[in-house]
């Protein structure tokens, strides 16, 4: 049984281990609080952007002079993933269940013959890629120190991608994020955004627009920007859910220290009465000999 | 009977209210638009979105460019950028102006989007110049 003084200075840093814990705790719950503010601020867009797609994109996409972000490039031989996480970790299986998923597609294209470039988003998910494919890796972008995540960034990334596609060195691209569904369930995701997966028209909700200049006009700048919404959708989501789960995992840890502080402090209290109790054997039959 | 109109940004609603007509800035010329239009949907320059209610403009907004969906009952506006008009920035504008006048003098005479965009980024920076002297 270890001694009384090596209980008491594990008790204490468990207890120091706890009061930080339950700390991140309240900070992933606060800001978490604003990643929400900011995702549900982005809905309307996304959303009408949806809309707005679904009825131009149902008028070209037969045509085979459809614009590359919608039909591809025609090939199949180079697909480009782009796995989005956090910059930080403390999360439980947070940012490893993107990689994870990441890798088994990166297997799978691979053992197709497919090759693979694995763009990163989010500093964890290069970590964990960077063993298995460090060749695999064209870029990644990070936002450490960022305290929100702006359109631009997602326009950036977004800028990107279309360089590759029109330089021809990329033909699919996939974004792999944690779907936000609840507070305590992220469900990792894989969203194709080249070739755009045409969005189906709600049956009979939908009205015949008018287009002005002309369809092929406004898909031209509005392609380019439902990629960078969708990228920005991901990230949106990746944040909350990256607060969520943190949230979720900061709390179990600090359980966890309250359970083994009690467990602690009752084998400290075990130890000290068999102390008192040995003293009180020494004393009794030190007199009985007497 | 009023038609409600949303304008909203990448990263949040800006302004969802009933108007009595809105004029929009379309990329081939202003479009006033109340109640029972056709479903529209258009690409925008940058310029002035103007609210009213009946003869009264009761709001003037800048936007960037972006598009817009226009129903019967409704108006939306995909702005890149929305501001309104009183809070346009001349130094801001002039600034813009000058890089997309560089972005157009870089631009590959021979690759027409990209002319393409850096005319409309200029389009759009003079738009806010001059709303900005409006203002």
């Amino acid at each position: 049984m270890p001694s009384l003084k090596a209980l008491r200075g594990r008790i204490a840093s468990v207890k120091s281990t706890q009061k930080i814990t339950s700390a991140m705790k309240m900070v992933a719950a606060s800001k978490l609080r604003r990643a929400q503010t900011q995702a549900d601020a982005a809905r309307p867009y996304a959303q009408r952007m949806e809309r707005m797609l679904a009825s131009l994109a149902a008028n070209v996409a037969g045509r085979s002079t459809a614009p590359k972000l919608i039909a591809g490039t025609g090939r199949d031989k180079i697909h480009l993933l782009i796995p989005v996480t956090g910059d930080r970790g403390l999360a439980g299986a947070f940012n490893s269940n993107v990689g994870r998923l990441t890798r088994n597609i990166a297997r799978r294209l691979e053992s197709e013959g497919k090759t693979v470039k694995i763009f990163a988003v989010g500093r964890k998910g290069r970590d964990y890629l960077r063993r298995e494919f460090p060749d695999n890796i064209v870029g990644d972008v990070n936002f450490v120190g960022r305290k929100t995540i702006a359109f631009s960034d997602a326009v950036g990334i977004a800028a990107r991608i279309t360089a590759w596609l029109d330089a021809g060195e990329i033909d699919v691209c996939t974004v792999i994020y944690n779907r936000f569904q609840s507070i305590i369930s992220q469900v990792p995701t894989e969203m194709q955004l080249i070739p755009l997966p045409v969005p189906t028209e709600a049956a009979g909700a939908s009205l015949s627009y008018d287009f002005e200049p002309d369809e092929d006009a406004i898909l031209a700048p509005l392609l380019p920007q439902n990629l960078a919404v969708q990228i920005y959708r991901a990230q949106l989501d990746n944040a909350v859910g990256f607060y969520g789960s943190q949230m979720t995992a900061m709390d179990n840890a600090t359980r966890n220290a309250g359970d083994m502080i009690k467990r602690l402090t009752l084998n400290y209290n075990r130890a000290r009465q068999a102390n008192i109790t040995r003293e009180l054997i020494e004393i009794i039959s030190g007199a009985e000999a007497v | 009977m009023p038609i409600d109109l949303e304008i909203v940004s990448p990263e949040k609603l800006l302004l969802s209210q009933p108007v009595d007509m809105v004029v929009i800035p379309a990329a081939e010329g202003d479009m006033g638009v109340l109640v029972d239009h056709a479903p529209f949907v258009v690409l925008l320059r940058g310029g002035v979105v103007r609210l009213y209610q009946g003869d009264v403009v009761t709001d003037r907004l800048f936007v960037s460019g972006g598009f817009a969906e226009v129903t019967p009952q409704r108006v939306t506006l995909l702005a890149d950028e929305a501001i309104p008009l009183a809070e346009v920035s001349r130094g801001e504008a002039e600034r813009r102006l000058a890089a997309a006048q560089a972005a157009y003098d870089t631009a590959g005479k021979l690759d027409v989007p990209e002319e393409d965009a850096a005319i409309a980024r200029i389009q759009s920076a003079q738009a806010m110049l001059e709303a900005a002297q409006a203002a």
